[in-house]
């Protein structure tokens, strides 16, 4: 039976199965954001006059934090569409 | 399997459009390249900026200093006094000359962005055009550096020499990032409603068009607005870094 699986065929599917795993990165940034809009939400909370710079601040640590999420996404999204594994064969 | 950019993906296959097309090619000194729907909606956004660039330009121009201006003056003047006053409270007073390319960016990056709400592929979710913006802030954060602490620039990556190699991992790390965000966020976009488009049939689409509108709303507006404004906050932040402490405010 395994004799029927081209190598083609395994490098695509072994790659579906990294992207998907690659996506796990996902829920670092997920978590990070969400404790610094925690503590944004309280910082308005606690001085409502600055909520301008509040949000901005948040926005850029929230921006910054993502990036280790990007990261497992690019590497998705290379496994996907532009395959460099196929190229080994 | 195409080559590089032009490969439509290895999975999808019939209604799902989430690639880069290439439109024809032609060879230039060996190398062949391509034009792609970059190029495409890239030019079309240019186009749309220029008309409105001429348009406000003579607006400004014909305005009357004695009377009130009319709404389309009066958005213009807030845009300008917005990316002023942004650039001011970031940089200090040495920000008002940065504040024609941080305006410039902005408004480049936010139509890009958004130009998935016009049918376009938005040109920011193509590696290509998201690396040279930030090699542009990479060049800018360097000269100023140079500009303004002359050599201290190069010795302080030896600061504590044992930190040498992070530090230098770090500088290089700027561009690499901040294009990895806007791609990847733009491009996270446009995966996931290029997805949902060809997922669904074409019949319940039209039944559930609220849910697409929102969805456009979230992905392209909302993560479109708040990355422009990201990508122009960074490079405010990392060329103001350079500049003499006593002159930074906040």
């Amino acid at each position: 039976m395994m004799s029927q699986i081209t190598n083609e065929g395994l490098i695509l599917a072994c790659s579906a199965i990294g992207a998907g795993i690659a996506m796990i990165a996902g829920v670092g940034p997920g978590i990070g954001q969400g404790i610094a809009a925690g503590h944004g939400a309280a910082a308005v909370g606690r001085n409502p006059g600055a909520r301008g710079n509040i949000m901005s601040t948040m926005l850029l640590g929230q921006a910054v934090a993502e990036t280790t999420g990007l990261y497992g996404f690019a590497v998705a999204i290379i496994l996907l569409f532009a395959n460099p594994l196929l190229g080994k064969l | 399997m195409g080559t590089g950019i032009v490969s439509r993906g290895v999975f999808l296959t019939g209604d799902v459009d989430i690639g880069i097309t290439g439109y024809f090619h032609f060879e230039v000194g060996g190398q062949t390249l391509w034009i792609t729907t970059t190029h495409v909606s890239l030019l079309i956004v240019v186009i749309a900026l220029t008309v409105f660039a001429l348009i406000a330009n003579r607006a400004i121009k014909r305005a009357n200093p004695e009377s009130v201006p009319g709404p389309f003056l009066n958005v213009i003047e807030l845009l300008v006094e917005a990316v002023d006053n942004l650039t001011k409270s970031n940089m200090g007073k040495r920000g008002c000359r940065f504040s024609n390319y941080i305006g410039t960016l902005f408004i480049v990056v936010i139509v890009c962005n958004i130009s998935g709400l016009f049918g376009l592929r938005p040109p920011t979710a193509d590696y290509g055009v998201t690396l040279p913006l930030a090699l542009i802030t990479f060049v800018m954060i360097h000269y100023n550096g140079f500009k303004y602490e002359k050599a201290g620039h190069v010795t302080k990556l030896f600061k504590p020499v044992l930190l040498t190699p992070i530090n230098i991992i770090g500088e290089v790390a700027t561009p690499l990032s901040m294009s990895l965000r806007l791609f990847g966020n733009i491009l996270s976009g446009t995966v996931m409603m290029g997805l949902l488009y060809g997922l669904l049939p074409k019949l319940l689409q039209a039944f559930i068009w609220p849910v697409f509108g929102v969805l456009h709303v979230y992905f392209d507006v909302f993560s479109g607005a708040i990355q422009a404004y990201v990508f122009c906050m960074l490079t405010m932040v990392f060329i103001a870094q350079n500049f003499p402490e006593d002159e930074v405010q906040g």
